[in-house]
């Protein structure tokens, strides 16, 4: 092929278009969305989180963006509507072209948005503690799975309390009912009593315990250590813990060892009569480490109040954003797929002093901690596993679920890999 | 195990009381310095030792570590305590040193319960009756064999009767449960358990019975018997009055419905919302108390329901003159206009006080909780029972012997009449509308202290105050107190058996049925008026 001059200086003009396209490219943005609910129930959990996600980015663009891009935030509100996340999840993808989605709080609205992320193939963060029975090829948990919550906050009650006897208490959905369901077949493997077990479930924002107080009362008046280990959710811990400390419970007789209550569900409770009763996270504001506590500076700096507190969500996004800045820069790209790929073995330090780093099942690995409520609203740390724990997605605990493992590394990529028939059960869950 | 060795050294310590002059010699220091190490196992023996050392300095620093008292200083790690409001003191010496830079010394559960057992016997003979009750039902609870020999030297001393009798229970708990113990002196300890007759009792008797000889164990079963007859009569009794307190819960956040659905037959969905109101004027005005005179704290509820009742009316008369007045007579419009105000109040709410819960503190005479025979009531649940009848007869009277109530009644029986003996009727609507919301919002000073003051609390309440009103009947006071009460009560007692969320389907589902039966609900109002 003879080359003319002519095409020779079409060809040129070409490439200098694609340059200068390129160039123009450097300009645009990369964006990430931010999928929390701003109103209804979930706001007063959620707002706090799309808040520290604008800090980490307007801080990552301090520092010159990623790839030499400048990172953009598209916060959408879902209005704790289940069927509206993934409504918005599909207008941030395919609209607004997001690289990664950070966002969700309930285990319900996860599952709302699962399929979407699965037929987009886009990248969702979800940075809360959960039920676990589930591994997603395009969801990245930074939360804490059932291994890393109930379980040890359980053998710390038994070995160091010596309780016998347990109440399960738990709001009514999906999440209290599957973590009780593992802690019920685990505590009955280590050989507690099904009489010793009392199992009880209340309606969301539940108000009046009065009766429920009393039968733990009861409950705990059988002559051997009794402890409550409670899933209750959101507003409904308000009311519970102040009839707890009306009638009387005191944590040295029957402490109440929570998952879902942290420094910011304590805001709005005098906490001198729970002073004692204990929480199980992977993180807390008291941790003392120079990390944490520049990061606590900052965020009080952000948000220009020096009393906002900070929780363990919180912590589960600062390492996720992390994570996905390093993995970006690994794979060179913002592309879903190399930066799936890139994402596993990805290590960034925590807040508590050590390093999390993403496993082949998109769990991370983080360390457990046993605070107790303190007089001014946070906690003391009392205990913490002496290392890492990874996060064990399909519990050893529950039939059906013991023999699955997922691992999205090629060449298995399965999120359901059952090793007894040595077959992948097909999507996500 | 560490326990059993504290209480051979506390056996020890009573001993030394009797030569103070012995003990004193013993030096604390190095004790005191354990404190300063910041691990659980080092402050559990401090206490141990500290309690053994029967120096003086014990009981003040080990009351200080109970309290949260104690505190490690920043520099030099000397150990410090403070009173309430007095200077830093060393532990060492108890003399006053200047203010400093300190951190607290770390407790956890078992720490508490060494700190009790500690202290319990510190102060079995401390000259203050109500420390040594403390102490007893402290040995109660820890049960331990070897603080016996003191507890029988202060039983011998003891003059207070209430305090005799909680030693004498607390002799009865160790010996019950000592397996050294002959048979005859445990059988003697379980009949003064089983006098006493609470929960409490029940446990210990329940730990004896595990291993005890026959005849100990046939009279530990009938006493536990005798014991479980009594307490679940007492639970019949004390889900009455739990369903008393749920009902008048009920009838505080219905009451004000009562008049603006059932007397103007406004379908008000905004009605939770101005108890949301109510709510967050007690939290404002909590904060201007805890600002600028926080000894008035107590009377804060006292300034807030006026207060409320006022914001809340206010709010009202203007959504009536703004939205409802021009959608009379055609109730789905109103329903969806409230609605859409409702969710403009909820996000105004949200966006001028965020988002999270607020505090809403407790006044000193709502804490806590009162023994009556046995039966746990809390103040606070006590007080809102009071004030709710309280507002219901308030409101009662008001309709019946003031003139704004009857001109009330005359414009719901006969608007046209009543506009032609000279009332303004469009003024008394605004005014009806008022008077519903600002109930509603002193109904929400009350519930600010049962229940989260947050943006969603008015929806909560909403769905139980129309059941409330329709299954009173709609237009009847009186219907909707009976209502309340009825619902509140038939939910508690079904909540033992049936769970909180089956026990309110149940409830939801006898509602329907009884409207099916009787569609005007349990009062119904009668005469011409309703016909139309």
């Amino acid at each position: 092929m003879i080359f003319s001059r002519r095409s020779f200086i079409g060809a040129a003009l070409a490439g200098a278009t694609m340059l200068a396209g390129t160039a123009a490219l450097a300009q645009d943005t990369i964006k990430v969305g931010v999928l929390h609910s701003l109103s209804g129930t979930m706001a007063i959990s959620e707002t706090t989180l799309k808040d520290v996600m604008l800090m980490l980015i307007e801080e990552q663009n301090a520092k010159g963006g990623i790839l030499g891009k400048k990172l953009e935030a598209v916060v959408v509100d879902p209005a704790s509507n289940w069927p509206l996340f993934a409504e918005k999840a599909r207008e941030l993808i395919t609209r607004n072209k997001v690289a990664a989605t950070f966002g969700c709080w309930t285990s319900v609205s996860r599952k709302s948005v699962l399929p979407v992320f699965e037929e987009l193939n886009s990248i969702l963060f979800y940075p809360v503690q959960y039920e676990g029975e589930e591994s997603s090829k395009n969801v990245f948990y930074t939360g804490a799975a059932p291994n890393q919550q109930a379980i040890p906050a359980v053998d710390y009650l038994m070995e160091t309390e010596g309780v016998k006897r347990w109440v399960l208490a738990g709001t009514d959905y999906v999440y209290p009912r599957t973590t009780n369901k593992i802690l019920e077949a685990y505590l009955k493997a280590k050989g507690v009593k099904p009489e010793d077990i009392m199992i009880n479930y209340t309606p969301f924002g539940h108000s009046d315990w009065q009766t429920i107080v009393s039968d733990i009362k009861k409950f705990g008046s059988a002559g051997q250590k009794t402890a409550v280990v409670s899933t209750i959710n959101g507003d409904a811990n308000v009311p519970f813990y102040k009839e707890l400390g009306n009638q009387g419970v005191k944590a040295k007789d029957i402490p109440v060892v929570a998952f879902s209550v942290g420094e910011e569900e304590l805001a709005g409770v005098d906490t001198k009569p729970l002073v004692g009763h204990l929480a199980a996270w992977n993180y807390f504001q008291s941790v003392d480490t120079p990390e944490n506590k520049a990061f606590i500076e900052k965020w009080k700096a952000f948000t220009k109040n020096p009393k906002r507190v900070t929780n363990d969500p919180m912590e589960a996004h600062v390492i996720g954003f992390q994570m996905w800045v390093k993995a970006v820069e690994k794979a060179g790209t913002t592309d879903s797929e190399a930066v799936i790929d890139a994402m596993v073995g990805i290590t960034v330090p925590n807040l508590t002093g050590g390093y999390s780093a993403m496993m082949p099942n998109h769990h991370i690995t983080k360390p457990v901690l046993i605070g107790e409520i303190q007089g001014d609203g946070q906690f003391s740390v009392v205990w913490q596993t002496p290392g890492l724990v990874a996060g064990d997605e399909w519990s050893d605990h529950l039939e059906g679920s013991k023999e699955l493992i997922a691992d999205w590394r090629k060449p298995m990529s399965c999120g359901n890999f059952n090793v007894k028939t040595g077959k992948c059960g097909g999507r996500s869950s | 195990m560490p326990l059993a060795r504290l209480l051979g050294l506390l056996a020890l310590a009573a001993l030394t009381l009797a030569a103070p002059a012995r003990a004193q010699g013993t030096d604390v220091a190095p004790i005191l310095a354990r404190f300063a190490l910041d691990r659980f196992p080092d402050t559990q023996a401090a206490i141990e030792a500290l309690a053994a050392s029967g120096h003086p300095t014990a009981q003040p620093v080990l009351e200080a570590l109970n309290e949260g008292r104690l505190f490690v200083r920043t520099g030099d790690r000397a150990i410090v305590w403070r009173d309430a409001s007095g200077p830093l003191r060393l532990a060492v010496s108890g003399e006053a040193v200047a203010d400093a830079p300190t951190r607290p010394v770390r407790v956890s559960n078992a720490i508490r319960r060494s700190l009790e057992l500690a202290l319990g016997n510190l102060s079995l003979l401390a000259p203050d009756p109500a420390r040594r009750l403390e102490a007893a039902r402290a040995l109660f609870r820890t049960r331990q064999a070897a603080s016996l020999p003191l507890l029988r030297t202060a039983l011998e001393r003891e003059r207070d009767l209430r305090v005799k009798r909680a030693f004498l229970e607390a002799q009865a708990a160790i010996v019950v449960t000592a397996t050294d113990a002959p048979e005859l002196d445990r059988i003697a300890a379980a009949t003064v358990l089983a006098d006493r007759g609470d929960r409490e009792a029940q446990g210990v008797l329940r730990a004896a019975a595990v291993g005890a000889p026959e005849r100990l164990a046939a009279e530990i079963d009938t006493s536990v018997r005798a014991i479980e007859t009594r307490l679940s009569l007492l639970a019949m009794a004390q889900n009455l009055v739990y369903g008393l307190s749920l009902g008048s819960v009920l009838l505080l956040a219905a009451v004000g419905l009562a008049i603006t659905f059932g007397v103007m037959g406004v379908i008000n969905m905004a009605h939770g919302e101005m108890v949301m109101i109510g709510a967050y004027t007690t939290f404002v005005v909590q904060e201007a108390i805890r600002l600028h005179a926080p000894h008035l704290f107590d009377a804060s509820l006292l300034i807030a329901l006026p207060l409320a009742f006022l914001v809340a009316g206010t709010v009202g008369m203007a959504i009536e003159r703004s939205v409802i007045r021009l959608l009379y007579g055609r109730p789905l419009e109103t329903l969806l206009a409230t609605w859409g105000v409702s969710l403009i109040l909820q996000q105004a709410v949200r966006t001028i006080f965020g988002p999270s819960n607020r505090e809403v503190g407790n006044p000193s005479f709502m804490s806590g909780s009162l023994d009556v025979l046995g039966l746990t009531l809390t103040w606070n649940r006590l007080w809102i029972i009071g004030f709710a009848l309280a507002v219901f007869l308030a409101l009662l009277f008001t309709l019946r012997f003031t003139s704004f109530g009857l001109r009330m009644r005359a414009v719901v029986q006969n608007r046209r009449m009543a506009a032609s003996m000279g009332i303004r009727t469009h003024w008394l609507d605004a005014l009806t509308f008022g008077l519903g919301s600002g109930i509603a919002g002193v109904a929400g000073v009350a519930l600010s202290q049962i229940d989260n003051v947050s943006p969603n609390l008015g929806q909560s309440y909403i769905i139980d105050s129309f059941m409330v009103v329709v299954f009173g009947g709609v237009g009847s006071l009186w219907g909707t107190l009976v209502a309340a009460l009825t619902l509140g009560t038939a939910n508690k007692l079904l909540e033992p058996y049936a769970g909180a969320v089956l026990g309110k389907i149940l409830v939801l589902v006898f509602i329907i049925l009884f409207i099916q039966k009787r569609p005007r609900g349990l009062f119904a109002l009668k005469g011409r008026a309703v016909e139309s």
